[in-house]
C-alpha cells in the first residue's frame, strides 16, 4: 500500500503492508530508532509520537492511518548538539538514566507545553501519566519539564 | 505471516464504509483501535484480517443538539468529548468517567463508540451511560435502529451489534433535573489503570438535602454494568447522608455478583462496591 505523509516536516512517500504498525515503520523500515518499543500494549509511551500534533502511541497504530498527515518522531525534535530545550533541561536535571522512556517523554512533555505553556507540577504529571519510567521515580523529570516550561515562559515575556 | 498482505481501509464517510464493507465483508472494524490492536497482536485471532479504520468516518464525529437530546457521534474520541462544551455542560458524570479513563494518549486515540461496542465490565464510560438512559444508534445499509444501551450489551464482551451493522451514535437526555454528578472508579494506580469497581451517580438533592431522586450503576461488579431500582428507591425521599447510604449497603450486596480475577478478588470488590456510596454526600451539590 502506498502511503503519503510528512514525517518530522518533509514529504514522504512509503510503499508497506496497511497494517504495518507505525513503531515498525519507523524502526525497522525507515531507520529512526529514536522511537522505542516496550509493552507494544498501549501501557508504557515509550513508542508515543504526534500526529498532527497530538500524541498518539504508535505502537497501536498502522502505517495506512498516516496517509495525509503529519507525523513527528523525537528525531524531529532535536539530534546531536542541536537539542531541543526540553532536551537541554533533561540532561541538566538528570531527568534520563537508561534513556528508554526519554523519547516518548519528550513528546508527550512538548505536546503538554503547547496546549498548557505554564502547567502546574500537578499537570505536568497528569500530562506524562501515560509514560512509564522504570529509573528516575519521575522527580527529576517533571524538575526538567518545569525548568524547561518557565524558560520558555520568560522568553516569550 | 499470512500469504496473503491484510488490507486496511479508510472510509471517509457512511456512503464510503459500506461500498467497502460489501466488498470486503470479512474485514473487521475499529476506529482508535486501543482495544483491537492489543488483540491482533502476533498469533491472535485477528492476525491478518483485513480492516477498516472508522477515524476518517465524518459522519461518527459530530456532537449536535437535537431537542431535548444531545448525539454524540461513535468516533468522537475521548479527549474530544473531555474537552467539549456540550458534553461537559450536560453530562458531568460523563466527562468526570473521561477524566480517569486510560492516559493522555489513549484518550487521543480511544472513541466512545469503541469503549461501549468493547462491553468491558470495567469499561468506563459505560456506568454515566447506564444512569443516563443513553440510547445507541445502530446503522447497516439500508436502516437504523434505536437501542437503550443496557439492552445492547449483553454479557462481558458481548453485544447485540448484528452483522454489517455499526454503531453509529449515542443519544443522551439532557438531564437538567439532576444537580449531583458523580463518577468514581477504584484502580491500582491513578493513571493507566483498569477499573476495580467504579460507582457512577446523579441525583437529584432539594436545599433540604433530601435525595428526590437518584440514579446509581456500578462497573466492574458484575458480568455487566449493574443497575438497581431497588436501591435507588430505597434511597429516594431519604437525606444525602453516610447513614442513608449504610443503610443500602444488604440492597448492594444482593445486586451485585463480582469475581475474583488478577486485579482484586470478589470479596474486595464487594467491599467497594458498598463504600463507593460513601462519598456521594460530600460531593459538592450545584444548586
Ligand atoms: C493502556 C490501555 C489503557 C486503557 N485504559 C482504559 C480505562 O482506564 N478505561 C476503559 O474503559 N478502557 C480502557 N482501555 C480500553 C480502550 O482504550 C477503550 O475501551 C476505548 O474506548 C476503545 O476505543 P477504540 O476506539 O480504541 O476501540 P477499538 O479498539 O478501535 O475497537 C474496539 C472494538 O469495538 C469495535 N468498534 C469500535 N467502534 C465501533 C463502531 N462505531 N461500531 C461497531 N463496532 C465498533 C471494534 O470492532 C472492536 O471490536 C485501555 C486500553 C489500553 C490499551
Ligand atoms: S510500546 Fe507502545 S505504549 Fe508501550
Ligand atoms: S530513564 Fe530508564 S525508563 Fe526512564
Amino acid at each position: 500500500m502506498k502511503i503519503d505523509f510528512e514525517l518530522n516536516g518533509k514529504p514522504v512517500s512509503v510503499d508497506v503492508p496497511g497494517d504495518r504498525r507505525v513503531v515498525d515503520l519507523l524502526r525497522e523500515d525507515l531507520h529512526l530508532t529514536g522511537t522505542k518499543e516496550a509493552c507494544g500494549s498501549g501501557e508504557c509511551g515509550a513508542c508515543t509520537v504526534l500526529v498532527n500534533g497530538e500524541s498518539r502511541l504508535s505502537c497501536l497504530m498502522l502505517a495506512a492511518q498516516l496517509e495525509g498527515k503529519s507525523l513527528t518522531t523525537i528525531e524531529g525534535i532535536g539530534q546531536g548538539k542541536d537539542l531541543h530545550l526540553l532536551q537541554k533541561k533533561f540532561v541538566e536535571y538528570g531527568a534520563v538514566q537508561c534513556g528508554f522512556c526519554t523519547p516518548g517523554m519528550i513528546l508527550a512533555a512538548l505536546r503538554l507545553l503547547r496546549q498548557n505553556p505554564r502547567p502546574t507540577r500537578r499537570e505536568i504529571r497528569e500530562g506524562i501519566s501515560g509514560n512509564l519510567c522504570r529509573c528516575t521515580g519521575y522527580q527529576m523529570i517533571v524538575d526538567a519539564v518545569e525548568a524547561a516550561a518557565e524558560e520558555i515562559g520568560d522568553e516569550r515575556a | 505471516m499470512s500469504g496473503r498482505e491484510a488490507r486496511v481501509w479508510l472510509p471517509g464517510s457512511l456512503d464510503e464504509l459500506w461500498k467497502i464493507w460489501s466488498d470486503a465483508p470479512d474485514a473487521v472494524l475499529y476506529a482508535g483501535g486501543t482495544d483491537l490492536m492489543v488483540r491482533r497482536r502476533k498469533g491472535g485471532p485477528l492476525a491478518g484480517s483485513d480492516l477498516i479504520c472508522l477515524e476518517r468516518v465524518a459522519d461518527f464525529r459530530e456532537i449536535r443538539e437535537e431537542g431535548e437530546e444531545i448525539l454524540i457521534g461513535a468516533g468522537c474520541t475521548i479527549a474530544s468529548l473531555m474537552d467539549h462544551p456540550l458534553v461537559r455542560q450536560n453530562f458531568p458524570v460523563l466527562t468526570q468517567a473521561f477524566k480517569v479513563l486510560g492516559s493522555p494518549p489513549i484518550r487521543n486515540m480511544a472513541s466512545i463508540g469503541g469503549n461501549i461496542c468493547t462491553a468491558s465490565p470495567a469499561g468506563d464510560t459505560l456506568p454515566p451511560l447506564y444512569v443516563m438512559d443513553a440510547l445507541l444508534e445502530l446503522r447497516r445499509e439500508n436502516g437504523l435502529r434505536r437501542i437503550p444501551i443496557r439492552e445492547f450489551i449483553t454479557g462481558p464482551g458481548k453485544t447485540d451489534l448484528g452483522p454489517g451493522e455499526v454503531l453509529s451514535g449515542i443519544r443522551i437526555p439532557r438531564l437538567p433535573r439532576y444537580n449531583l454528578h458523580h463518577y468514581e472508579k477504584v484502580g491500582q494506580r491513578n493513571a493507566l489503570s483498569i477499573s476495580i469497581a467504579g460507582l457512577a451517580a446523579i441525583a437529584r438533592i432539594s436545599a433540604e438535602r433530601t435525595i428526590e431522586d437518584i440514579r446509581l450503576a456500578w462497573g466492574s461488579v458484575g458480568p455487566t454494568v449493574v443497575r438497581s431500582r431497588n436501591i435507588e428507591k430505597a434511597l429516594t425521599g431519604k437525606p444525602l447522608s453516610s447513614e442513608s447510604m449504610e443503610a443500602a449497603f444488604p440492597l448492594v450486596d444482593r445486586a451485585v455478583s463480582p469475581i475474583d480475577d488478577l486485579r482484586a478478588n470478589a470479596r474486595y470488590r464487594r467491599i467497594l462496591a458498598r463504600n463507593l456510596l460513601l462519598r456521594l454526600p460530600f460531593r459538592g451539590v450545584h444548586p
